[in-house]
């Protein structure tokens, strides 16, 4: 196919529409759902949920990483806050019934359903630099992509900047403590088809980046696609299971509800 | 110390405290009466959008404690600091900073209106033009939160006692920006909020 003149690079172009990969959005998204993309190895997508929203993320062949930020996307200044999140719920692991909590004393997302329970609040993103120290390189570029720069690729699209991409958390890699505080890394690879169903508690901006973890010793850069599916859902009634499943939950509820009091 | 010393203050208790330091020089923390949170931020002085990440420091160094020869990585993982010496066992990272906020659910509504660590910080950064962006996951040194076995953790009795104390090198010029802990409803100040003294020395 000519691609010399205007015409033929037309025609050069749309001849490529309706090529299917493994790693691409479903437009539109299949029924029932609002949102269907399946995140490439390296890759990153960022998605506007409203209140009520469910987000599920499969680990479809059993290796995936996903670095996940999130922000209130009515005031992003409010966002996730880890340190919160673990010390207020007395927990050093995420899991089923567990909360995000952002720095405003509120619950940004509730986990419904964890089929993977390896999670990790402590080592965040893996960055440029963490990357060539173990691959010989880490741009975004390059062929060992990043978790935070895929960040600021997704925060950027929002509006915001460096100043934003806070400390995240990583889902689908777990990270124990041991008794001297020792971070032991449990990375599979897992058996394929592993999920984690959020629900959103607030408006939210959610940016998620699958790049390998931050201290996967691997020493080949090795992560596989994850699928992100979201659904509408009714927003949380006050005789939720997560909701009252303990006094600072409820706090953090209570703290949205009067937030949403307008 | 046999370094100059190029500036010496007590810090009062639940008072925010900045300091700009040079590559080279040394922070010294002291806890006064012992067993007192210090919760520290730091960013680079010529670019403050790189700044302390607790995440990249724990991922680099591969344990949740700062300890004598931890270095502080900024998001950008770069080495900000070093702790040149400490007679603390260990200091946190984990634990965050005390807020309005989150002292409503960690303890009910009645400490809404108590002060807190994220109100100094938000204080002492705004002097730079810094504000809530650039709120991160901090350092509490002289604070004490283990995690057991099972993943349970919480800021219990602190480990430190008067006059222990840490030195921080700096690798690269910063400015610092500190709230000396005012929270009084766990055991991070022993439920006594105290004076810090800050030692800064250069060669």
């Amino acid at each position: 196919m000519s691609t010399a003149d205007p015409k033929g690079a037309q025609a050069h172009a749309r001849a490529q529409g309706g090529t299917r990969v493994e790693a691409m959005p479903t437009l539109p998204a299949p029924d029932g759902l609002i949102w269907e993309e399946t995140i490439a190895c390296g890759g990153y997508a960022t998605r506007r949920l409203s209140r009520g929203a469910r987000l599920k993320l499969t680990d479809v062949a059993g290796d995936a990483c996903v670095s996940m930020l999130v922000f209130n996307a009515e005031m992003p200044t409010e966002r996730l806050n880890v340190a919160d999140t673990a010390k207020v719920q007395w927990s050093a692991y995420l899991g089923a019934g567990k909360l995000l909590l952002s720095d405003m004393g509120r619950a940004l997302a509730s986990i419904l359903e964890d089929g993977a329970e390896t999670h990790d609040l402590f080592c965040g993103a893996s960055s440029e630099a963490s990357n060539a120290a173990r691959y010989g390189d880490g741009a975004n570029f390059g062929a060992h992509p990043n978790a935070r720069d895929r960040f600021l690729l997704g925060v950027a699209k929002h509006g915001l900047g460096r100043r934003d991409v806070h400390p995240c958390v990583n889902l689908f890699k777990a990270v124990r403590i041991a008794a001297d505080g020792a971070t032991v890394f449990e990375g599979g690879p897992f058996r394929p088809g592993r999920s984690l169903t959020l629900r959103a508690e607030m408006e939210l901006i959610v940016v998620l980046a699958n790049c390998p973890h931050v201290i996967d010793p691997r020493p080949a850069w090795t992560v596989t696609p994850v699928k992100a599916q979201a659904w509408r859902g009714p927003i949380t009634p006050t005789d939720d299971s997560i909701r009252n499943g303990a006094p600072e939950a409820l706090r953090a509820f209570l703290n949205v509800e009067d937030y949403f009091a307008r | 110390m046999s370094a100059t010393v190029l500036h010496d203050e007590i810090v009062p208790a639940r008072a925010p405290w900045t300091q700009t330091l040079y590559a080279g020089q040394t922070l010294r923390i002291v806890d006064l009466e012992g067993n007192q949170a210090v919760d520290f931020l730091v960013y680079a002085a010529d670019d403050d959008a790189e700044r302390y990440d607790a995440q990249a420091t724990i991922a680099a160094q591969g344990n949740l404690f700062l300890r004598t020869g931890s270095i502080l990585r900024s998001n950008e993982g770069r080495s900000m600091m070093t702790v040149a010496a400490t007679n603390v066992d260990y200091h946190d990272t984990i634990g965050g900073a005390c807020s309005c906020e989150s002292n409503t659910l960690r303890y009910g509504h009645h400490t809404k209106s108590q002060h807190a660590c994220v109100e100094n910080f938000l204080v002492g950064n705004a002097r730079f033009g810094r504000g809530k962006r650039d709120m991160v996951s901090n350092i509490n040194w002289f604070m004490n939160v283990p995690v057991e076995p099972d993943g349970t953790l919480g800021i219990v009795d602190g480990i430190s006692a008067p006059g222990l104390f840490v030195d921080l090198k700096a690798e690269m010029d910063l400015v610092v920006v500190v709230s000396n802990c005012p929270q009084i409803n766990n055991p991070c100040n022993g439920f006594n909020p105290t004076p810090v003294r800050m030692i800064v020395t250069g060669p």
